[in-house]
């Protein structure tokens, strides 16, 4: 076989290859599937009714605003019951509200509370993880304009944002949290391979 | 305070929501909790099991009892996991009561953040979208179409060992130390064939995983985990997955923290950042001594436990007795476990009694000829990348006392001239 022929035959071998599926290499009815088709098309309703997701760059967050005012009596309503009427906890809950600040030295004290103003990095996190999840026993049942409202509730008690902020998708991704810097990417593994205890 | 604590946290009654719920008044609607769910409630903590039946005084005498559609454990053993709460719970595998590699399905600890969910697998479906080529949704019986894999992999909550960390006391078993970690065969397809379903755009980095269970728990995943060796799996130990494990469908990040292992997995939303949901920042972080904290600190470091000699066990005498325990490694095959009677001035390999595969554990065993003499007995794994399990001041001396997860330190048993057994947490 000349030079030339070899590596077209070698990058077909290749190409061949790269469509298989798995690494077993024989189907009945067909020898090398691109796809087996199964599934459906997802409708575009379904996919919206999921879509829920609210990504740091404000991405997924709906329209809707809402101040602290607006939230202090929804946070009264769905979410006092646990966590307290001033954010403080009711254990297993966790505190939202009033961890120290300044020195993030949870490493140091397991005791010390880590909160909203003290440890969360995103604050588009918050309407993310109440939209989906909060409250507890009835999650779902916030419209667009509470969320935004108790989220605003939230880091006005922490002293993020001032009283009369109104909160909407472009001000709420906009927010630094006092935590953001805090967080650094895993380095266990180091340079050694996984040998490094860090 | 912690809710992904792993120690025992004051129980959640349903009922006890209710009234706080009924005092918080108008503006939003809370739901009543099912009546069954308060009839659960009321069960917890699980009641003490029966005294064993009276066995014939010579069983070969007489026929024993029928076949049964569905069998029971022997009614002389009783293994249970440690319920702590109900809507956010968890529950421990009883590790001293267990043998060999495989975790039991009805024994596979748990970690539920919103109660377990009921789900007809004829309406559960799976979708795909964002950065695809082809958004999809499966059925279950569309993935169970696809060419599938059985593999063994255990699955540990990184909050595992955190009171074996923190807050340690003699009297602590297996199942206390370290009953976050559970090890099963799993059935599933691989995600990377369903991506290829759908098709991957060249930008997407980060996938979103959300489960359908009432919190909708979101984590984000890299991609090249996706397309390594993640599955969606259906099957558990010979058999469809449990409720609690996940039913009809979950995903499997071998090796990486349980949080991730999205059970009930209902969407894959692929993207170009990670999502940052609740979960992967103000929880599953660990704080370090330098005034950071860790994020996305996927992988479990590799980690044994020794099952026996345990507290609450008492040794009857001196003479032989068999040092056996587990093994994992969230990074890789374990290659050695070294045990020690003498609190690790000497080590000696142990016998690995099961297969060596990926991120899987493995049951290790050395004989060990009691004197009588009080010892402090420790293990220590080895994986392939070269990790070496640390000591516990190795570990508290680099992530610091007040770390979240990732409790992989060394764990000592300290056998009493009495035959006690008690748990040791400084090695």
């Amino acid at each position: 076989m000349s030079s030339r022929i070899r590596r077209v035959f070698l990058v077909a071998c290749f190409a061949f290859a790269a469509c298989k599926l798995d690494a077993r290499n024989d189907y009945l009815g067909d020898k090398s599937p691109k796809q087996f088709g199964l599934g459906h098309a997802a409708p575009a309703a379904d996919i919206a009714a999921q879509n829920i997701d609210v990504s740091p760059n404000g991405e997924g967050l709906p329209a809707g605003s809402g101040t602290p005012e607006q939230g202090a009596p929804v946070y009264a309503a769905a979410c006092a019951s646990c966590h307290g009427a001033n954010g403080e906890g009711k254990p297993p809950y966790p505190q939202l509200i009033g961890g120290p600040r300044g020195n993030f030295n949870f490493a140091s004290d397991f005791k010390i509370p880590r909160t909203i103003g003290n440890y969360w990095p995103y604050a588009t996190t918050l309407y993310d993880y109440i939209r989906r999840a909060m409250p507890l026993t009835a999650p779902g049942t916030l419209t667009a304009d509470q969320t935004y409202a108790v989220t605003a509730y939230l880091l006005n008690r922490e002293g993020i944002v001032p009283a009369g902020t109104a909160l909407d998708a472009k001000s709420l991704a906009a927010i630094v949290m006092p935590a953001r810097d805090h967080f650094v990417q895993d380095d266990r593994r180091g340079s050694t391979g996984g040998k490094n205890v860090r | 305070m912690d809710e992904s604590s792993s120690q025992p946290s004051p129980p959640i009654t349903r009922r006890t929501l209710i009234a706080g719920a009924a005092v918080a008044g108008a503006g939003v609607i809370l739901s009543n909790l099912p009546v069954d769910a308060q009839q659960k409630a009321a069960q917890q903590p699980a009641a003490a099991p029966p005294p064993p039946p009276t066995a014939p005084a010579d069983p070969t005498k007489a026929p024993g009892a029928p076949t049964t559609a569905v069998g029971e454990r022997s009614p002389f053993v009783h293994p249970q996991r440690a319920p702590v709460g109900e809507i956010t719970g968890t529950s421990f595998t009883p590790h001293q009561d267990l043998e060999g590699t495989i975790t039991p399905a009805d024994l596979h600890f748990t970690r539920i953040h919103a109660g377990v969910p009921t789900i007809d697998p004829a309406r559960h479906t799976l979708l795909i979208h964002g950065l695809v080529d082809r958004p999809i949704e499966f059925s279950v019986a569309d993935l169970k179409r696809f060419p599938s894999v059985t593999r063994t992999h255990f699955v540990e909550c990184s909050g595992n060992g955190r009171s074996a960390y923190r807050t340690p006391k003699p009297e602590m078993t297996p199942q206390h130390v370290d009953g976050m970690m559970s090890n099963s065969e799993w059935t599933g397809v691989p995600l990377d064939t369903l991506l290829r379903e759908t098709g991957v755009k060249a930008d997407a980095k980060w996938l979103l995983a959300e489960g359908g269970d009432a919190c909708l728990l979101a984590r984000s995943v890299p991609m090249s985990k996706a397309r390594d060796d993640a599955l969606v799996v259906w099957g558990q130990n010979g058999e469809p997955l449990r409720p609690e494990q996940g039913f009809p469908i979950r995903l499997l990040l071998p090796g990486y923290e349980g949080n991730m292992n999205v059970k009930w997995l209902r969407r894959v939303k692929l993207g170009t950042e990670p999502f940052m949901t609740r979960w992967e920042t103000s929880k599953y972080t660990d704080p370090l001594p330098d005034g950071k904290a860790r994020i996305f600190s996927f992988e479990m470091d590799a980690k044994s436990l020794i099952t026996s000699p345990a507290y609450p066990e008492k040794l009857s005498g001196p003479g032989w007795w068999p040092i056996r325990g587990l093994a994992w490694s969230g990074r890789g095959r374990i290659s050695r476990v070294d045990v020690s009677s003498d609190g690790g001035k000497t080590w000696l390999a142990a016998d690995l009694l099961s297969p060596l595969t990926p991120k899987a554990a493995v049951r290790f065993e050395r004989m060990w000829r009691w004197d009588g003499n009080e010892s402090l007995l420790m293990s220590r794994a080895v994986d392939d990348a070269g990790y070496v399990q640390p000591t516990m001041a190795q570990l508290k001396a680099v992530r610091g006392p007040g770390t979240d997860y990732h409790f992989n330190g060394i764990r000592a048993w300290r056998v009493a001239r009495d035959g006690s057994v008690t748990f040791e947490a400084n090695t």
